[in-house]
Formats: structure tokens, sequence, C-alpha cells
């Protein structure tokens, strides 16, 4: 039961975010980079709901259009994640031996590179931005999704099924795709919902010490870093874009609790 | 014994090729360091004597060996940029970092297994359920937001505490500690919220265990079983996310120094970055790496100590 509370709580928040997200690619209230120097500092209410940043510029628009970056920034890293450590982690599953060996170590290897480290070192040689910080985090999220799949893929290759569709003749690629990637989803979608908030948590840190988006682009981290120096003056700029990062990572990582106690019901409230 | 020498030759094994990987990876950026150092209108002659001189036009091999056989003797180069020696500027920020990192762990620890212990033996009660929501609440929150609020309660409302800064230990440790006191809290409550969550998950899994029924069964107290039997046994998953924490509070110090300005290593890698001083940001990744090849290292061989099954494999 809560388990249900849980994933439809995070499934709300998930949607909300992407909503707002869709809605700004067509809709802001105002442009959110059009510098009003008359409108510095508006206050919340009246004419800008949640009221103007130093320049001038909306800040409702301004988080509307941070949402997109948010969940570009997360889609792209976990895309490359997905693409590149399911199929390790298959290979690692299906075929065994040194070739297991020799994915496993890369991998383990990875991991003792943090995400943020490896983003940093991109953004000394390529220069910031949200593509180039994504990459890196996509990198770093890949072990996960190789170890994940490959766990589940030694499981799945046990099943009956699996010795059926040997006894066919069906190739291995065959087998891979019509039989094992399709039991072994569950557990990397749960994967990749927890890479979804590692991924925009990321995304926030690196844009907040200027090696993410790259202004004048509205980005959460950005947006924080940039109402700081204002806090003794006008706390609530910080307020807006913190709430924006923490509610989507909580959904999230709702949403990845729920999932999990769904694919395995063993855990639930165990985690 | 012969694990511990095989997991130190693992380590040194992984060093060697972290240590490359870093400097492979920063050594072909586009427009190498002389080009960097003379600007985009240098002539290609000036470029060439400038890479002769600082030694970038060798071979890559022969670069590394230069500079990893300079790492051994704890010399990181000399910066192409500031022209100053990179050793003693990290040695110098590496402390820093050390007591950032040392006290948002010990926050964490501080925080976590009371509260971990106590949603264990609430669980499924109505204060269980809400110590769970809490640390959930906590994980969502990233660590540099953790300290824009703290700096807003403690530094702007209050006034009790400065809102960024550093002052060395020798030279004042009261004010030294002043200092550290939120960007403590900052890296420790965020990392204390996801501990919870384990300490709690360890022990409910625990408390599922025979010997726990045993020692029920025997009469022994439920806060007594859980202390004596139950603790021990959840320490092992725990130590595993310890050393995963530590890595995550070495990077989460990058972030925090940023936003409380304090003069550590993170600090210094974003300066580098800034600057396109790459030897300086090379030295850096690569100690920051070590130090997260380290913790791992000592992780695995503490899980020996705690749990003897281990020690006959």
């Amino acid at each position: 039961m809560r388990s249900r509370a849980t994933l439809v709580t995070g499934c709300l928040i998930v949607a909300l975010v992407l909503a707002v997200a869709a809605v700004s690619m067509v809709w802001t209230p105002y442009d959110p980079n059009h510098v009003d120097a008359a409108r510095q500092l508006a206050g919340a209410g009246g004419e800008h709901l949640l009221g103007t940043d130093q320049l001038g510029r909306d800040v409702a628009s301004r988080l509307m259009v941070g949402a997109r970056i948010t969940v570009f920034a997360g889609v792209v890293a976990v895309g490359i994640a997905l693409l590149a450590g399911v199929p390790m982690g298959v290979v690692a599953g299906m075929t065994g031996g040194w070739l297991s060996t020799v994915i496993m170590r890369v991998s383990d290897f990875l991991l003792a590179f943090p995400a943020l480290l490896l983003a940093i070192m991109l953004a000394a040689v390529y220069g910031s931005g949200t593509l180039t910080a994504m990459v890196a985090i996509g990198i770093a999220s890949a072990p996960g999704f190789a170890r994940v799949s490959r766990a589940a893929t030694l499981r799945v290759m046990t099943a009956e099924y699996i010795d059926a569709a040997r006894l066919a003749k069906r190739g291995r690629v065959a087998i891979a795709l019509r039989h094992v990637l399709p039991n072994i989803a569950d557990i990397v979608i749960v994967q990749a919902s927890v890479s979804f908030s590692t991924a925009i948590l990321a995304e926030a840190a690196l844009s907040y010490l200027g090696l993410g988006t790259t202004p004048p682009t509205p980005s959460w981290g950005r947006m924080l870093q940039e109402s700081q120096d204002l806090l003794f003056s006008t706390p609530q700029l910080s307020l807006w874009p913190g709430l924006a990062v923490a509610a989507t990572v909580l959904g999230l990582n709702l949403l990845g609790d729920g999932l999990r106690d769904r694919v395995d019901p063993a855990l639930e409230g165990v985690r | 014994m012969s694990h511990v020498v095989r997991r130190t030759a693992t380590l040194l094994v992984s060093v060697v090729v972290a240590s490359f990987v870093v400097f492979a990876f920063l050594a072909v950026l586009p427009g190498n360091a002389a080009e960097v150092a003379l600007g985009t209108n240098a002539t290609p002659a000036a470029v060439a004597r400038l890479s002769r001189e600082f030694g970038t036009d060798r071979p890559l091999l022969v670069q590394y060996a230069d500079w990893a056989q300079g790492l051994l003797h704890g010399d990181f180069g000399t910066s192409y940029v500031t022209h100053e020696a990179i050793g003693p500027r990290i040695a110098n920020r590496f402390a820093v970092t050390v007591w950032l990192v040392a006290g948002g762990m010990l926050v964490a620890l501080l925080l976590a297994l009371p509260a971990g212990v106590l949603a264990a033996a609430w669980h499924r009660t109505g204060r269980g359920a809400l110590l769970s929501g809490l640390s959930q609440v906590g994980i969502a929150v990233p660590a540099f937001l953790a300290g824009i609020l703290l700096v807003y309660a403690f530094a702007v409302r209050v006034g009790a505490l400065p809102a960024g800064g550093y002052t060395p230990l020798a030279e004042d440790p009261q004010d030294w500690a002043r200092h550290l006191v939120l960007p403590w809290l900052s890296l420790g409550l965020v990392q204390g919220a996801v501990l919870t969550r384990y300490v709690r998950s360890a022990l409910l899994s625990v408390q599922r265990q025979d010997f726990m029924r045993t020692a029920r069964a025997k009469g022994v107290r439920r806060w007594a079983a859980l202390c004596r039997h139950g603790l021990p046994n959840a320490a092992i998953p725990v130590v595993t996310v310890l050393g995963l924490q530590l890595s995550n509070l070495l990077v989460g110090a990058i972030v925090v120094e940023r936003v409380f300005v304090i003069p550590g290593l993170g600090d210094l890698l974003l300066r580098g970055v800034q600057d396109r001083d790459l030897l300086l940001v090379q030295g850096v990744v690569v100690v920051l790496v070590v130090a997260v090849l380290v913790v791992n290292l000592v992780t695995d061989l503490l899980y020996r100590v705690l749990d003897p099954r281990l020690r006959s494999r």
C-alpha cells in the first residue's frame, strides 16, 4: 500500500515537471531572457507571478525553461548510459569468460571516476555546455547499467525459455533481442529512474559551478548561483530554483522506489 | 595477508591506469598547451618553439613517463599558466579539503546512526514513516542547495555564523571551526540522509535473521538484541556505503567549497579549469581519483576486520 502511494506521488511530480517542460517549448509568460531594467527584483504576485531577478527577467518563465533543460540533461545522460551500459551488461552476462571479465573490469575502473570529476575534466578540455556535461555524466553512469543488466541477464539465462530458444537454433543476437532484453527491461527501467535523478543533480551542480549550461539559457543550478549573492536582500530568488531541483529529484526517487517494489516485491518496505 | 597484498597490487595497477587515462585525456585536447599559452594570434613557429620548451612535442608515452616519474617524487610539474610549482599548491589545499570531508562524514554518521536505528525500530509506525520521509527529502537536496539554505538560516537570519571564507586551523582554531560548521553540515546532512536509509534497511534485514529471533526467544530485550546482535551484523553493508559516501563527499566538497569560498582542492581545480591550466587540472584530478581508489581499498580491507567469515577465504 505504501509503495503504491510512493509510486503515485513520484509519477505525479515527474509528470508535472515533464508537462512544464513541454509547455515551455510553446509558451512562457514572458521571454525568459528579456532584460527589463525598470523591473529589477520585483516581488512575487502582481504582473510577474514569481517576481523578477536582478536583471528584471521573469523568474517563472526562467523556471519553466529550466525544467526543459533539466529534462533534456536527464534524457541525454540516461540515454548514453543506457546505450553504452546495457549492451555491455547483456554481452557480459550472455558470453561469460574473458570478454565478461574485461567488460566488468572496465566498468569497475570507470566507477572509480566520480561523475562530476569526469564532467569537470571534459569541461576543461571542450569548454562548458549542457551537452558536454551530460555526455560525461552518461559515460560515468554506464557502469551502473552494465552491472545491473549483467546480473539480470545471468538470471534470465538460466530460464527454460532460453534453452528452448537455443534448441530452436536461434542466434545469439536474436536471443538477446527477443528474450533477454524484454525480460531485463523492468530492472533497467528502475536503474534509469535512479540515474535520471543523479544526472539532474549533476547538471544542477555543474551549472552552479559555471561548467554546465551556459548563459543566458536558464538552468536551475545557474539560477541558484546567480541568486546566491542576493541571499541577504532577496532570498526568495534562491527559493524557487532550489525547490524545483529538490522536488524533481524527490519525485524521481519516489518513482524509482515505487517501481523497484513492483519489480521485486520481496524488497518492499526494506529499502 | 595474501588478500591485502593482492588488493594493494590491484590498487597500484588502477592508479597507473587512472593516471594515464587522465593524462592522455587532457593531452589530446584540441589546442595544445603552447597554443593555449600563446593565445590565438601566435605564429606556428612560436608555438613549435614553446612546445619544445614545455616538452609537449615528444611522444605521449614519453611525456607520461616523465610526468608520472615526477608524481612519485611529489613533483606535479610547473604550471604553464602561472609558472608556479603545482605540487605545493595541491599539498596546501589538500589539508583543507580533508578537514572538510572528515567533518562532513562525522556529521553524517552522528545523524544517520541514531536516525537509522530509530527508523528501523519504529518500522511500520507513524514515527518510522516520518523519519523515512525526512530522509527521502534529505536525499533530494543537493549539497550546494543545502549550503545556500544553511547560509540563509544561520548567516542571514540568525547572523551567528559566517556565510563563507576560511581561517587556517593553526591561525585560530575557534575561527576555523566557526567557518567550517556550515560546510560540514551541508555535506553531512545530505550524506546522512542517504546513510540513514542504508542503516535502516541493513537493520531491518538483520532483524529477520534466525539469531535475532533466538536472542529474543531467550528473553533478550528488543533494544538490547538490536544493539548487541543487530548493529554488528548490519555494519557490513553500512561500511560498503560509507566507502562510497566518502568518495561522494570528496566530490561534493568541490561544490561546497565554491558555495562557502573555501580554498580547498575543489577551488583549485575550478580555477585550473577556468584558466585552462591543464597541468594543474591533471594534478588535482589524479590526487582526487587516487584518494577515491585508496578509500575503496580501505573499505574492502575493513570488511575482513568486521566479518571474520571472510577471512578464511
